[in-house]
């Protein structure tokens, strides 16, 4: 195999601090987004699943839009198009995380609203018994069991979404596949630098897959 | 017809089978009983070699059930098998479910299957239902289907793991009826079930078994007059009291 | 909001072509279709074939499969685009690497189609296995009980039940790989991401060219979507519920 006598590692050393700037925006993103995720998907949740049928429709549509489209769709809308109506252009890596935590919330509100109607309505019923009121029962009773019950899927989702960072490569935002890109064109090197760049992104997602097994487990047990 | 000799069983640490041995000759209808996680479904599946074994063999017609160079599903086309959740195939029509072991087992032309299908069909009094698909009959019906299929491929032998305790009390007498009636004809029978009404009326012998272990292999009137163990006595007295 | 609107664009010619915009799209579309359809093929068949494994008595086949899912489900898509573009040809002899470059025809569809459909039949085959898992071991011994082996038992009995039970997922499946059939605009496909771009680069009318490209994604899912629930009708099975597992 000529291909691996011919591989020259060496040229990682020497860009790991630029590849961990790259890196260190990835994690950034995907930790605001996912945050901001849930937080939004949440509140969408609780909307579509609302008596006021506007705002239950409202949500329904904003989620079921987002879904619709491919995400690369949606960063380009965020970056190109939005500034267009609205007269302020923004940065990639700004625009990007405001895309990411928008998209990422219709993603995380599916699976918190199958996270509510998976607690039994009897809990409802028993917060409201103890004089409880709509917002008290939601917070203290539904919410936290629906958050634990949905905990492996919201991570496996934010594993997804750690993956989907990498398209902000489309609006030139610096994450870790960008600065591997770089380093790559300024080393001669793009074999080793995409490689290299495949791997990392490798241990972090399995890791994260396994550790989403492991709660899957421990929460079976709990149950 | 069947010899099991000596066969043992393991889970991991949990012995699941302890030193079993018995035979069945050709014509003999014979019951197995015990109390649930003693084995025997376990037993009877070792027979045809869907569950394997640690040591010991099983002999079917001569041919050994164990051994490497045995083709288990040559010898298990020659064997039927009735199931406690009679396991018909979801997805294909009732004449299908009689006939696709004919065809693609037995080699048999679609028409030849089609017919011995269908008069087995008329057999267990379902004719009516060919067309149907197994979700949309009855448990009793799907039973009496199940029964149908293994007869289609013309076996040596028959098993029978609890046929009726997935079923209604209701439907019980119509698989029952089947049974006894094959019982009749001569056909080989192994049966595990607790149904001690059919052991009374057509059996030949009875196996007991607790433990992974036969405690009891006596003749249908030994077994029902005068049980040697204790454990049996305590079984049958539990069972008959119902 | 000062933005000149124009919905005429479409029908207006390219700047230093004879196309109209709306030409482009339509070419992006077919590269969009073309690309996600086979990929789906590819996604299908291998899918199938790795779940299936993954289910097997031999300790080695498991493996590989686990494996194999495990490769494709950890690296981003574009990544993985960048792999097969711009490492794989470095991985073959030099002949063929040679060849891969410089001949390959349509070589940006083949390298899009293959990673998109590798990407996915990890995704199929994750679904396949817990379509198998779903159905009770007493399908299996069933089959083998009847005399078939152990193959015949997957082929007549196991996989046609399974493949039922996991339609509803596997839409959702389809309907991702129109979606992610839109980064292959990053290896230079000229499917409807990359026609978007280069419309509103070169039209300058961006929201007109968005709208439009989202709107045919749309239309994409929804086919997509009705032709699954075709397929789920066709091969419902009468009196039989899936069981929620």
């Amino acid at each position: 195999m000529s291909f691996f006598t011919e591989l020259d590692v060496s040229v990682i050393a020497p860009s790991l601090p630029f590849l961990w700037t790259g890196l260190k925006f990835t994690v950034t993103l995907t930790l605001i987004a996912m945050s901001g995720g849930i937080i939004l998907g949440t509140l969408l949740a609780l909307a579509r699943l609302s008596p006021f049928s506007p705002l239950a429709m409202a949500a329904s549509w904003y989620v079921n839009l987002m879904r619709s489209i491919p995400l690369l769709m949606v960063i380009l809308w965020f970056f190109l198009i939005i500034p267009l109506i609205t007269g302020y252009p923004m940065g990639a890596e700004t625009s990007a995380i405001i895309t990411f935590t928008a998209f990422e919330a219709a993603y995380y509100s599916e699976i918190m609203r199958a996270g509510i109607q998976s607690v039994s309505r009897g809990q409802v019923f028993a917060g409201q018994a103890i004089g409880m009121t709509y917002a008290q029962t939601m917070g203290h009773i539904v919410l936290p069991q629906a958050f634990r019950n949905m905990l492996p899927v919201l991570l496996t989702q934010t594993i997804i979404l750690f993956q989907d960072t990498s398209l902000v490569y489309a609006i030139g935002a610096k994450d870790l596949l960008k600065a591997a890109e770089i380093a790559g064109k300024n080393y001669n090197r793009p074999v080793e630098m995409y490689i290299f760049a495949a791997v990392i992104y490798f241990v972090i997602c399995f890791s994260l897959s396994r550790l989403v097994k492991h709660l899957q487990s421990r929460i079976a047990i709990i149950r | 017809m069947i010899e099991i000799n000596n066969i043992s069983k393991w889970y991991g640490q949990f012995q699941v089978l302890a030193d079993c041995s018995t035979r069945i000759a050709k014509g003999e209808v014979v019951v197995v009983c015990g109390p649930s996680g003693s084995g025997k479904s376990t037993l009877i599946k070792c027979v045809n070699g869907l569950e394997s074994f640690e040591q010991g063999d099983v002999i079917v017609d001569g041919t050994s059930v164990g051994s490497p160079t045995t083709i288990l599903s040559k010898l298990r086309s020659r064997v039927g098998m009735v199931f406690q959740h009679f396991e018909l195939f979801p997805h294909m029509s009732i004449t299908e479910n009689l006939t696709i072991g004919q065809i693609k087992v037995l080699g048999r032309s679609k028409d030849e299957a089609l017919q011995r299908g269908l008069k087995l069909l008329d057999r267990v009094g379902l004719r009516s239902q060919a067309e149907k698909f197994p979700g949309q009959l009855s448990g009793g019906q799907q039973q009496r289907v199940a029964i149908a299929r293994a007869l289609a491929m013309d076996p040596i032998c028959m098993l029978f793991d609890e046929p009726t305790s997935a079923l209604d009390p209701e439907m019980i007498n119509e698989v029952l009826d089947v049974m006894v009636e094959l019982a009749n004809e001569g056909m080989t029978m192994m049966v595990v079930t607790h149904e001690m009404g059919f052991a009374r009326k057509v059996a030949h012998r009875v196996i007991f078994m607790d433990h992974g272990r036969i405690v009891e292999d006596a003749t249908k009137d030994d077994f029902f007059g005068t049980p040697r163990s204790e454990r049996a006595q305590l079984f049958l007295s539990k069972i008959l009291s119902h | 909001m000062n933005y000149h609107w124009n919905w005429g664009i479409f029908l207006e010619q390219v700047k230093g072509g004879d196309e109209t915009y709306l030409n482009w799209l339509f070419t992006g579309l077919g590269w969009t279709l073309a690309v996600a359809i086979s990929a789906w093929l590819i996604a299908l068949s291998i899918g199938i074939g790795i779940g299936t494994l993954r289910t097997a008595p031999n300790k080695g086949l498991a493996w590989f499969a686990a494996t194999w899912v495990e490769l494709f489900r950890n690296v981003p898509l574009l990544v993985q685009m960048f792999l097969w573009f711009f490492v794989v040809p470095e991985l073959l002899p030099r002949e063929w690497s040679l060849w891969v470059k410089q001949d390959l025809p349509a070589k940006e569809f083949i390298t899009a189609t293959l990673c998109l459909g590798l990407f996915t039949s990890a995704r199929v085959a994750e679904q396949v296995r817990a379509g198998i898992q779903s159905l009770s071991r007493g399908q299996t011994m069933a089959g083998l009980a009847v005399g078939f082996t152990l193959t015949q038992t997957y082929r007549y009995v196991i996989l046609p039940m399974a493949f039922r039970i996991i339609i509803p997922p596997l839409t959702s499946e389809f309907m991702n790989i129109f979606k992610n059939s839109s980064v292959a605009f990053a290896i230079g496909v000229m499917e409807l991401t990359f026609q978007a771009r280069q419309m509103q680069e070169d039209s300058e009318q961006g929201i007109e060219t968005y709208l439009a490209v989202t709107v045919l994604y749309f239309i994409c899912a929804f086919i997509a979507n009705r032709g699954m629930a075709f397929l789920e009708q066709r091969t419902r099975v009468p009196g039989f519920i899936a069981s929620a597992k």
